[in-house]
């Protein structure tokens, strides 16, 4: 078998032995509480001011762009609707993720990366203490409760956008943009809407911290274990969020 | 020999270690005993490093057998190995303090995280200042590694790796990267506290001179130096073993004048640095 591949199958290995050590860590003692609520903090409050900027402004570039669709049609009036779905079910999971990915998985690669090439880790192993439970762990848990509620608000300062953007220059009134936009959504986008960056949230956490750990050759290493991190974290996003889309319309459009 | 008779610490029986396919350990055995000294010379590169990574479990051999205080620890899983490690001290060659902490929290790490040792919590803060101390770094309990020197460090990571008082220390390049006089300090430190706690040491070295302050020199408790070791009966030279590591074989075992008696030229390469 080429060595190219060989090297493939090992990193997927690897990557699911540290998935899965990360995932039983979260029952084991000892927890460290403190170091998952910094991670909340560094993630999540951190990652507040790109989230809210990116979410305003691609509300407000969809309600630009749809609206010019739509008034071919005469439906200039149903902007919400088209800025809400799109938003609710795949902008705001998809750019949250993508922009936390971007500052964290590469962050957390290029931590976990020095301390590796540093010796610090294996410090750590000496001095007894697991650096998958001490590292990993708080940085999944930690990502996996902020990366709902960034999309969430993501979500909201989008929709608020696509609100400043339709009533300040395309002429829709507040009231018409807010019900078509409330109106639009059913259970099942709030349900992907949510999944979603649940299900991002392990790619990056985990992404980042596998590359990190991996990390050899001194300060060149993690350069290179970041920037791996990152694309790799930003590639599998794309990736799943297609399947996890295909999986709830296929159950939207089948009969009910 | 004495040390014969006495309790074996660590035992390489066979070991064979790889990276990638690339040896980096081949067959080497080795037993170090109870309070005594072992110094590991060897080019860079020439797998030093490794053996104590695997003396310490941190890397797991191809082949063969590590014995720590008699316990087989290639069998053992990362729970199990947590136990034995407690009692083993180690100096990382960048020292490895973790960033994060300050030097006191970075002291005491292992009184705190080790399960084995059980610290009492009212006691943690006098026994990190204790080994703060006893490395002579008072006054930089608040500060972090970053805004320590390179020798500073060191000793605030010596001071680590004795404040559980294990009966074991492994020394990974103490002296490496310092210049003369503080690398003299480290090696200060590192022999007073083998002859305060009577632990067994394991010293990885590029320098022959290094080993020479440990076979030939002790503490001298009353003016706080090192004092040539001769009479008192006290004789560390034949408790201060010398290795020669090539290209992950041991080319050479047996004492410092075995040592310099030998012809073979890599190995009088380390002997011709004496005092340089």
């Amino acid at each position: 078998m080429p060595a190219f591949v060989i090297g493939i199958i090992v990193a997927v290995q690897e990557f699911y032995l540290l998935a899965g050590r990360a995932l039983r860590n979260i029952f084991r003692k000892p927890h460290y509480s403190d170091d998952i609520v910094l991670q909340m903090d560094y993630i999540g409050v951190g990652s507040l001011p790109i989230v809210i900027l990116t979410g305003f402004f691609s509300g407000a570039v969809m309600s630009l762009q749809l609206a010019r669709a739509l008034a071919k049609w005469g439906q200039k009036g149903q902007v919400g609707t088209a800025v809400s779905i799109t938003l609710v079910r795949e902008l705001g999971p998809a750019l949250t993720s993508l922009m936390v990915a971007g500052r964290n998985s590469s962050g957390m690669a290029s931590e976990l990366g020095s301390m590796k090439v540093t010796e610090q880790i294996d410090a750590m192993r000496a001095l007894g203490t697991d650096p998958i439970q001490k590292l990993v762990t708080p940085r999944l848990i930690a990502t996996c409760v902020v990366l709902p509620l960034l999309t969430i608000i993501a979500d909201f300062v989008g929709v608020f956008g696509g609100y400043v953007v339709a009533s300040g220059l395309l002429d829709v009134s507040p009231r018409t943009y807010w019900t078509t936009a409330w109106q639009a959504l059913v259970w099942n986008d709030l349900a992907q809407g949510l999944l979603k960056p649940f299900v991002f949230a392990f790619i990056i956490a985990l992404v980042g911290c596998y590359y990190g750990l991996r990390a050899s050759g001194g300060t060149q290493g993690v350069g290179r274990a970041t920037t791996q991190a990152m694309v790799a974290a930003s590639v599998l996003i794309f990736v799943l969020t297609f399947f996890l889309t295909r999986i709830f319309t296929s159950q939207l459009v089948s009969p009910s | 020999m004495a040390a014969e008779t006495a309790k074996s610490i660590i035992r390489f029986d066979h070991v064979h270690v790889s990276f990638d396919e690339e040896p980096a350990l081949r067959d080497v055995s080795f037993e170090v005993f109870e309070g005594g000294s072992r110094i590991i010379l060897g080019a860079a590169g020439s797998g030093k490093t490794v053996v104590l990574k695997t003396a310490l479990g941190l890397v797991r051999p191809d082949s063969g057998s590590v014995y720590l205080f008699g316990q087989d620890i290639t069998q053992m899983t990362e729970q199990e190995l947590f136990d034995v490690r407690s009692k083993v001290g180690m100096l990382f060659q960048e020292s490895a303090l973790f960033d994060s902490l300050t030097i006191e929290e970075n002291v005491a790490y292992p009184l705190l995280n080790q399960k084995a040792i059980q610290c009492p919590f009212e006691e943690v803060e006098s026994r990190v200042t204790e080994a703060l101390h006893f490395v002579e770094l008072d006054q930089t309990l608040a500060r972090f590694p970053s805004e320590l020197s390179g020798g500073m460090r060191r000793r605030a990571a010596i001071a680590r790796a004795v404040v559980s008082g294990p009966p074991l220390l492994l020394y990974d390049s103490p002296t490496a990267g310092l210049d003369p006089i503080t690398a003299h300090t480290i090696m200060a430190l590192i022999i007073k506290e083998r002859d305060l706690s009577n632990t067994t040491t394991l010293i990885v070295t590029h320098r022959y001179q290094d080993g020479n302050l440990v076979a030939n020199f002790r503490y001298n408790p009353d003016n706080g130096k090192l004092v040539p070791a001769r009479g008192n009966g006290y004789q560390p030279q034949l408790r201060t073993r010398f290795f020669v590591l090539r290209e992950g074989e041991i080319v050479f075992d047996g004492t410092q004048a075995e040592l310099e008696a030998s012809p073979d030229p890599y190995i009088s390469k380390f002997r011709r640095q004496v005092g340089g």
